[in-house]
C-alpha cells in the first residue's frame, strides 16, 4: 500500500452565525482611487489583476478620487441620488403593502440600489437588460412609471402582465428590460444570444446579462460565459455579489479561493471587480464595459461587491442564519449615504435639500401607489379577468384552450 | 404515535433514516444550516454534522449529478430541489443518467437516490412556485414517483423511498406542508394535528411503495387522486352528496392497478383528478388503464378534472386550480351520463 491518508470532506462555512459578532476583516478593501483604469482595448491577459481588487471612487470623506472618477456631471449625480432614494422608498412602501395583504410577495434592494441605478445610466436607448428580480433600479432610472410597476405588483386590472406573473417580475421592451424569469441564471445566457443577434445584424445595440452570486453555480452561467467568449458577443456580464443567496453565504458558490470576477479568466474575458455601493465607481466601470462592447471588443465580466442588507424576500428572515448586526458592519457602507455625502462635499447638495427631496419623492411614490390602489390590489378592487389566463399561451388560441376558457365561463 | 405536520413528518423520516444508516446523506440549496426554505431538514446538520447534511451551490444538475456519483460509490443520497419548478436543470441527470444506470450497465452500477421536491400550487406562487411535473417523471422508464397526501404517508413513504434500490422522485404537495387543505381556499386553514392522518408512527415504519390507499368507500363513482387533490376530491364528494369512492394513489409508479380496477369494476364510473395541466398529464395514463381494464364495467365515459393547459397564473390562481366545484360538476356529469 502506498502512503495513504484518510480523506475528509470539506464544506465552506461563513464562521459567523446569529449571536456572533460580525467581522468583515477578511474583505480586503483597497483605497479609493488606487486601482488603475486600463484602456478599453487593452488585452484581457494584461488586466487580470482587476478581478482580484475592488475599483472604488468615493473615499471616506466623500471625495471622488483616482482614474475612474469623473464619469458623470453633477446634474446626473443628483439624478442618480434621486433614483436610488426613489427605489428605496418604493421598496419600503411595497414591503408594507405586502404585509398589509395587498400583494402576495415582494423583494427589495436595500443596500444594493447603486448597482442597477448607476448601470442604467451607462446604457443607450435600445440596449437590452436581462435582469434578475433585484434590478428594478433599471426601470426606475429609465423613467418607467411607478404606477405601472405597482399595478404589476398588485396584479390588478391595469397590470401590464395581466395578473399572470409573480410580483416584481416586470417586463418592458421599451425600457430595455427583458421579462424576468423566476428560474435563476436562465437569462444570463439569453443576454449573450441577444448580443450575438445584434452583432449578426450589424446593429449597434448591446446587451447586459445579470446574475446573483449564488446563481453563478448554475450551468447557464457557464454556458453564457463560453458563448460570450467564443463569439466575442457585445454583452456586459454583471454578477451582483451581495454576499448571500437566501441563507447560503457566497463561499458556497465561490469556494474559498478566487473571486467571482475571476471566473471570467478561464474564458479569456476581461473581468473587473467594483465597489457596488459606490455609485460613481459602478457607473464608471459600467461605462467602460459598455464602451468595449459597443466598440466590438467583446464581453466584460463585472462583479459588484455589495451586501444584501434586507431579507431575501418577504418570505425570509435573515436573523435565522446571520448575525443581526452584520448589515451595519458591512465595510462598504450605504450607497445612498455615500453619494449624498459626496454631493454635499462638492457643494452640490445639502442636508436640507436631502430632506426636501426625500419628502418630495415620498409624495411621488405615495401618489403612484394611490393611483394603483384606486384600480385594485391583489384581493380588492378591479382584477384582471380570468379570461386573461388563456391568452398569450400561443399567438393564436387553439381549440382546446377556447373550450377550457368557455368552461370557466369566459 | 405523535401528531405531526407534513414538514415535521418529513423531517422525522430524514432523522430516522440518517440515524439507522450512515450512508444516508442529505443536501440541497439552503438545506444545511438553515434546514431548507420549508424547514424539512431543520436540525439535521446540527445532529449529524456537515458531512451528512450540507448546503450546496445553486445548481440542480450539480445536486443530482453528485448524488448519482455518491450512489454509485455506495451512499444513499436524499436530496432536495428547492421547488419542483426548479428541477429542470437536473432533468438531464435524472432522465438520462439516474433512471438508466442500472439498465445500461446491466446492474453493474445502480442509483439508489431520492430527489425530493415541493410541488403544486395554492400559495400564490405564480408560474415558478406552483408546478406539478409528475408526468415528466412517470413517463421515464427507470424512475419511481411518489406523492404523499398527509404527514403519516409522507414519513412512511419517504423511509421506503430512501431504502429503495432505484431512483425515487418524491413530490411533496407544498400546500399541505403546514396544514390541511381541501380546495376551499376561503375557509380558515385547519391544523394537521386535528386530523388522524397526522398520527405518525414512531421510529422506522416504512410504507411500501406501490400501494394505494382507500380514503373513502362509496358506491357511485371511483375518484382517482393523489397529493393535495385527494382532499379536494373528498370535499367535492361531501359538497355534491354523491357517494364517491376516493382512492389516494400515493405512488404513481409503481401504480396500484389492482385497487383501481377493483373499485371501478364495482362503481362502474370513474373521475380522474390532478392539479397538473390536462394534456398528456398522468390522468391520461390512468384513463387509458381504466378503460383497458374495466371497459365492460363502465357506465359512463371516464372524466378528467385537471389544471388548465396554461402556465400556472398568479392572480387567477383559484380560477386555475381544479377546486371542489369543478370536481363536483364532473361527478354530476358522470352520474348523469
Ligand atoms: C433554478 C432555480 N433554483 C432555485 C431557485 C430558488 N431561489 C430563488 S432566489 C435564490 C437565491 C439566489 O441568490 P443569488 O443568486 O445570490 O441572488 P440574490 O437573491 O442574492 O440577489 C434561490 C436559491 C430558483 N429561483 N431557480
Ligand atoms: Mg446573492
Amino acid at each position: 500500500m502506498p502512503d495513504t491518508q484518510k480523506l475528509s470532506f470539506h464544506v465552506p462555512d461563513p464562521g459567523l452565525r446569529p449571536g456572533d459578532t460580525p467581522d468583515f476583516s477578511h474583505v480586503k478593501i483597497p483605497q479609493a482611487g488606487s486601482v488603475r483604469r486600463p484602456e478599453i482595448d487593452e488585452s484581457p491577459a494584461e488586466m487580470r489583476d482587476l478581478a482580484f481588487s475592488i475599483i472604488r471612487v468615493l473615499n471616506r470623506n466623500g471625495q471622488a478620487v483616482g482614474p475612474w472618477a469623473g464619469s458623470l456631471d453633477t446634474e446626473r449625480l443628483i439624478e442618480g441620488l434621486r433614483h436610488m432614494m426613489t427605489l428605496r422608498i418604493f421598496d419600503a412602501r411595497m414591503m408594507t403593502a405586502q404585509r398589509q395583504g395587498k400583494t402576495s410577495f415582494y423583494m427589495q434592494h436595500l443596500g444594493e440600489e447603486a448597482v442597477s441605478c448607476a448601470f442604467r445610466l451607462a446604457l443607450e436607448p435600445g440596449d437590452m437588460n436581462f435582469p434578475t428580480y433585484r434590478q428594478a433600479g433599471l426601470l426606475i432610472a429609465s423613467g418607467y412609471p411607478m404606477t405601472q410597476m405597482m399595478n404589476q405588483i398588485y396584479s390588478n386590472e391595469a397590470d401590464p402582465l395581466r395578473g399572470r406573473q409573480l410580483p416584481i417580475l416586470y417586463a418592458s421592451q421599451e425600457h430595455g428590460f427583458f421579462t424576468v424569469s423566476g428560474n435563476l441564471a436562465t437569462q444570463f445566457v439569453q443576454a449573450v444570444g441577444w448580443a450575438m443577434a445584434s452583432a449578426i445584424s450589424g446593429d449597434s445595440r448591446i446587451a447586459a446579462g445579470w446574475i446573483g452570486d449564488g446563481s453563478t453555480a448554475e450551468n447557464d452561467f457557464h454556458a453564457g460565459m463560453v458563448f460570450a467568449s467564443t463569439y466575442r458577443a457585445p454583452v456586459v456580464l454583471n454578477i451582483v455579489n451581495n454576499q448571500w443567496a437566501i441563507s447560503t453565504f457566497q463561499g458556497i458558490a465561490v469556494g474559498e479561493a478566487g473571486t467571482l470576477a475571476a471566473r471570467g479568466h478561464g474564458f479569456g474575458i476581461p473581468a473587473l471587480r467594483v465597489d457596488g455601493n459606490d455609485y460613481l465607481a459602478v457607473h464608471a466601470v459600467a461605462k467602460w464595459a459598455v464602451a468595449r462592447a459597443r466598440r466590438n471588443l467583446g464581453p466584460t465580466v463585472i462583479e459588484y461587491v455589495t451586501y444584501r442588507a434586507g431579507g431575501h424576500s418577504t418570505s425570509d428572515d435573515p436573523a435565522a442564519y446571520r448575525p443581526k448586526e452584520e448589515s451595519a458592519a458591512w465595510p462598504l457602507g450605504d450607497p445612498i449615504l455615500r453619494l449624498k455625502t459626496h454631493l454635499i462635499e462638492i457643494g452640490a447638495w445639502s442636508e436640507e435639500r436631502h430632506v426636501q427631496a426625500e419628502a418630495q419623492i415620498r409624495d411621488e411614490v405615495i401618489a403612484a401607489q394611490k393611483a394603483a390602489e384606486s384600480i385594485g390590489t391583489m384581493h380588492s378592487g378591479r382584477q384582471p379577468s380570468p379570461r386573461e389566463m388563456f391568452e398569450d399561451v400561443y399567438a393564436e388560441m387553439p381549440a382546446h384552450l377556447i373550450r377550457q376558457r368557455h368552461e370557466v365561463g369566459y | 404515535m405523535a401528531r405531526m405536520t407534513m414538514v415535521e413528518a418529513i423531517r422525522d423520516a430524514h432523522d430516522v433514516a440518517m440515524a439507522r444508516d450512515d450512508r444516508v446523506i442529505v443536501f440541497g440549496e439552503d438545506v444545511g444550516y438553515f434546514g431548507g426554505v420549508f424547514r424539512c431538514t431543520a436540525g439535521l446538520q446540527k445532529k449529524y454534522g456537515k458531512s451528512r447534511c450540507f448546503d450546496t451551490p445553486i445548481s440542480e444538475s450539480g445536486i443530482v449529478g453528485t448524488a448519482i456519483g455518491m450512489a454509485a460509490y455506495g451512499l444513499r443520497p436524499c436530496v432536495e430541489m428547492q421547488f419542483a419548478d426548479y428541477m429542470y436543470p437536473a432533468y438531464d441527470q435524472i432522465v438520462s443518467e439516474a433512471a438508466r444506470l442500472r439498465y445500461r450497465s446491466a446492474g453493474e452500477f445502480t442509483c439508489p437516490i431520492v430527489v425530493r421536491m415541493p410541488t403544486g400550487g395554492g400559495i400564490f406562487g405564480g408560474q415558478t412556485h406552483s408546478q406539478s411535473p409528475e408526468a415528466l417523471f412517470t413517463h421515464v422508464a427507470g424512475l419511481k414517483t411518489v406523492v404523499p397526501s398527509n404527514p403519516r404517508d409522507a414519513k412512511g413513504l419517504l423511509l421506503a423511498a430512501i431504502d429503495d434500490p432505484d431512483p425515487v422522485i418524491f413530490l411533496e404537495p407544498k400546500r399541505l406542508y403546514n396544514g390541511q387543505f381541501d380546495g376551499h381556499y376561503d375557509k380558515p386553514i385547519v391544523s394537521w394535528k386535528k386530523s388522524e392522518l397526522s398520527e405518525v408512527d414512531e421510529g422506522y415504519a416504512p410504507i411500501p411503495l406501490g400501494r394505494a390507499k382507500l380514503r373513502r368507500e362509496g358506491r357511485d363513482v371511483t375518484i382517482l387522486a393523489y397529493g393535495t387533490m385527494v382532499h379536494v376530491a373528498l370535499a367535492a364528494v361531501a359538497d355534491s352528496g354523491i357517494d364517491g369512492e376516493v382512492i389516494d394513489l400515493r405512488t404513481l409508479m409503481p401504480l396500484d392497478i389492482d385497487m383501481i380496477t377493483a373499485s371501478v369494476r364495482k362503481t362502474g364510473r370513474c373521475v380522474v383528478v390532478h392539479e397538473a395541466t390536462l394534456t398528456s398529464g398522468f390522468g391520461a395514463e390512468l384513463v387509458a388503464l381504466v378503460q383497458q381494464e374495466c371497459f365492460w364495467h363502465l357506465e359512463a365515459p371516464v372524466a378528467r378534472v385537471a389544471g388548465w393547459d396554461t402556465p400556472y397564473p398568479h392572480a387567477q390562481e383559484w380560477h386555475y386550480f381544479p377546486g371542489p366545484p369543478r370536481i363536483a360538476k364532473a361527478l354530476q356529469a358522470v352520474m348523469e351520463a
